[in-house]
């Protein structure tokens, strides 16, 4: 259907767009790139901008400046039936006075294509979704994962550019939203169509993206792979947002190459990667993973490890099967740690109140200078 | 204690619907044949059959009433719309209350308003010979046309109210989508809104008609005595010429007029009453 322009042309791209609603600035600014057949997605608190920016990118709402460019070709005036994107809503906005063949065949009918060919192809895009001969069912007959697939069918069957998903997995139950993840992922492998993705949930970010955009007050934090965003994340903002991290306030009382001694007002001495410029004296924030760090009843043997290590006493167990955690205070500071218990055995008898010690590897938690970054808890 | 709470209702229902009509059958369906002596038969019936102005005045008031309600859904469409998908806040009740106050005001004052406006030497033809389009002040009362405006402009409301609600429950993303999957305005219209909005759109439909169709008033006053509409051969049977039997007959005919287009009405919709009823 659409024109293929040359490889390299990403299938979309923003220069500098920007959207105010009066003062507030909703998208500030942004440019970025989206390959073709590549799934990225713009993760980042409610109220970010990342509805703004997609209903941009679709055509529902207008830039106040910078361009937008889907398949090489700028989009500026062109109204959403006639880009090359097609969206998946949020509650999915499935006809219910259709039935499911006809859902499927909307756009295709309104492209003018004979009703014979429309039949066929609903009938293989349904084949396509693991939904065969469903035509005639009315949509409230389908479970919430069937009505999610219908509705990306509806999209794809019209071969878009861009397929445009606005928190889709947002109103399912936890189990099918697992499901539904992996289900996502597997079709946009088969289709090869772009995917632009956007979420509040991190774990569907990482889980289903090649790239990831963190974005939070209209701006992008940092774009990459889930793998960089999580190990190393370049603002305070990222670290705090993607996973579950600690973190600790302090001042660097020590700066040693790219290592840096964070001190807490309590007096817990913390070392960490400095992430950007880091100079003594500074207001930092540290994070450290609750995976990253070991946890063992005798000090020595975090010693053997080679591991520096505090004195802690366990406030609370959290069990969660695979994602256990205990909450300990550091010994001297008080300052609260969320440690990942490991499930092989040897901390199942671990009790509330009992004194343990804990270490990390100093190069995998990172620390920023504080100040300019704008960390919202 | 249920037979008490509903009493008020039931006496209503009976003692002002059932019973009359049960009276009112009765006298349709004898006939006069010495003073005070009465005999079952159709003769009412067949009076009207073989009368063609009461053929005539039936079928016209029909066909007006269809055409008084089609013109009142295509203007309260946007109205609806309006209200329901563009206005916000105080606008939106702003317009709603404007849609409501004519009807702070009896039928007959605003029909006399039309009736100030429209004479001869009313105000309209006046502003027209003032603007030299006409040489003369121009009689705009007692046309078919002048009767359609008051009948549309007395229904209005009862088709804007069920339109509204019917229009406000449609999800804005269903546009949404059907635009963004390539749909254009008429196109979304024909195959989201309207479906969506079917049951109210028919609700405004048969209380408009009904209402049209039963009205007395409007057309007496601004179509004087040609309008021949049927309520007022019914009213000219039972006050002028005391002939109640063929007033009631006159009366059942009407009925059934009615209930038969409401029921084609909702076949040809594809919509059921109960369905419609529960919306509106």
């Amino acid at each position: 259907m659409n024109s293929t322009p040359s490889v390299a042309l990403p299938d979309l791209q923003a220069n500098r767009v920007a959207k105010h609603y009066g003062a507030f600035r909703a998208v500030d600014d942004l440019s970025f790139e989206v390959a073709r057949g590549s799934f990225f997605s713009i993760l980042g608190p409610s109220g970010c901008g990342k509805t703004t920016l997609l209903r941009m990118v679709a055509g529902f709402q207008n830039q106040d400046s910078g361009d937008i460019l889907i398949g090489g070709k700028d989009t500026r005036g062109v109204p959403p039936n006639q880009r090359p994107v097609n969206m998946v809503f949020q509650h999915l906005a499935l006809f219910p006075m259709m039935n499911v063949g006809d859902n499927i065949g909307y756009g295709l009918a309104r492209r003018g294509v004979p009703k014979n060919e429309i039949k066929r192809r609903v009938g293989e895009m349904l084949e396509r979704v693991s939904l065969p001969r469903f035509q005639d069912k009315r949509i409230d007959q389908l479970s919430g994962g069937q009505k999610q697939r219908v509705a990306i069918a509806r999209s794809l069957v019209l071969e878009p550019t861009l397929l445009l998903l606005d928190e889709p997995l947002g109103a399912l139950d936890l189990k099918l939203r697992e499901h539904m993840k992996i289900e996502l992922k597997q079709l946009q492998a088969a289709f090869g169509t772009t995917f632009v993705y956007i979420t509040h949930d991190q774990s569907e970010a990482l889980v289903l993206s090649d790239h990831v955009a963190v974005m939070n007050h209209g701006r992008f934090e940092q774009v990459g792979t889930p793998q960089q965003l999580y190990y190393q994340p370049q603002t305070p903002f990222v670290a705090g947002f993607v996973g579950a991290n600690n973190r600790v306030v302090g001042r660097a009382s020590e700066v040693n190459g790219g290592m840096v001694y964070m001190t807490s007002a309590q007096g817990l001495v913390m070392p960490a990667r400095a992430m950007g410029n880091v100079s003594r004296g500074d207001a930092v924030e540290a994070f450290v993973r609750p995976e990253v760090a070991r946890l063992a009843r005798h000090a020595a043997v975090l010693n053997d490890a080679g591991l520096s290590h505090f004195t802690a006493r366990i406030t609370s167990l959290l069990f969660d099967g695979a994602n256990s955690a205990v909450l300990l205070q550091e010994a001297q500071s008080k300052t609260e740690f969320r440690i990942a218990l490991p499930q092989t055995g040897e901390f199942a008898d671990l009790q509330v109140g009992e004194t343990v010690a804990f270490g990390f590897d100093p190069q995998r938690a990172v620390c920023f200078a504080a100040g300019d970054s704008a960390y919202a808890d | 204690m249920l037979m008490l709470l509903l009493a008020p209702a039931l006496l209503w229902l009976v003692g002002l619907i059932v019973l009359p009509h049960v009276e009112l059958g009765i006298l349709s369906l004898r006939e006069r044949v010495a003073p005070r002596v009465y005999q079952p038969s159709l003769a009412q019936f067949r009076t009207f059959y073989e009368e063609p102005l009461y053929w005539h005045t039936f079928v016209r008031t029909a066909l007006m009433s269809i055409l008084a309600t089609a013109i009142t859904l295509l203007m309260a469409f946007p109205i609806a719309w309006t209200i329901a998908k563009i206005a916000r806040g105080r606008r939106k009740s702003m317009l709603f209350i404007m849609c409501l106050i004519p009807f702070w005001v009896s039928e007959t004052v605003r029909t006399l308003g039309w009736m100030i406006l429209l004479r001869e030497s009313g105000v309209l033809p006046a502003l027209l010979v003032s603007m030299g389009l006409t040489p003369a002040p121009v009689e705009m009362l007692y046309h078919d046309a002048t009767i359609m405006v008051g009948l549309v402009y007395t229904s209005m409301l009862f088709m804007v109210i069920p339109l509204t609600s019917a229009l406000e429950s449609l999800d804005d993303t269903l546009v949404e989508a059907a635009y963004d999957l390539g749909g254009n305005g008429w196109s979304i219209l024909r195959q989201i809104v309207i479906p969506h909005a079917a049951p109210g759109i028919v609700a405004g439909c048969i209380v408009v008609f009904m209402l049209t169709l039963g009205n007395y008033l409007t057309p007496t006053l601004l179509g004087g005595k040609n309008s021949l509409w049927f309520t007022e051969q019914i009213y000219t049977q039972f006050i002028t010429r005391f002939n109640w039997e063929q007033g009631a007959a006159f009366g059942f005919l009407l009925l059934g007029l009615s209930t038969a287009i409401v029921w084609i009405g909702l076949k040809l919709s594809g919509q059921t009453l109960g369905d419609v009823m529960q919306r509106s």
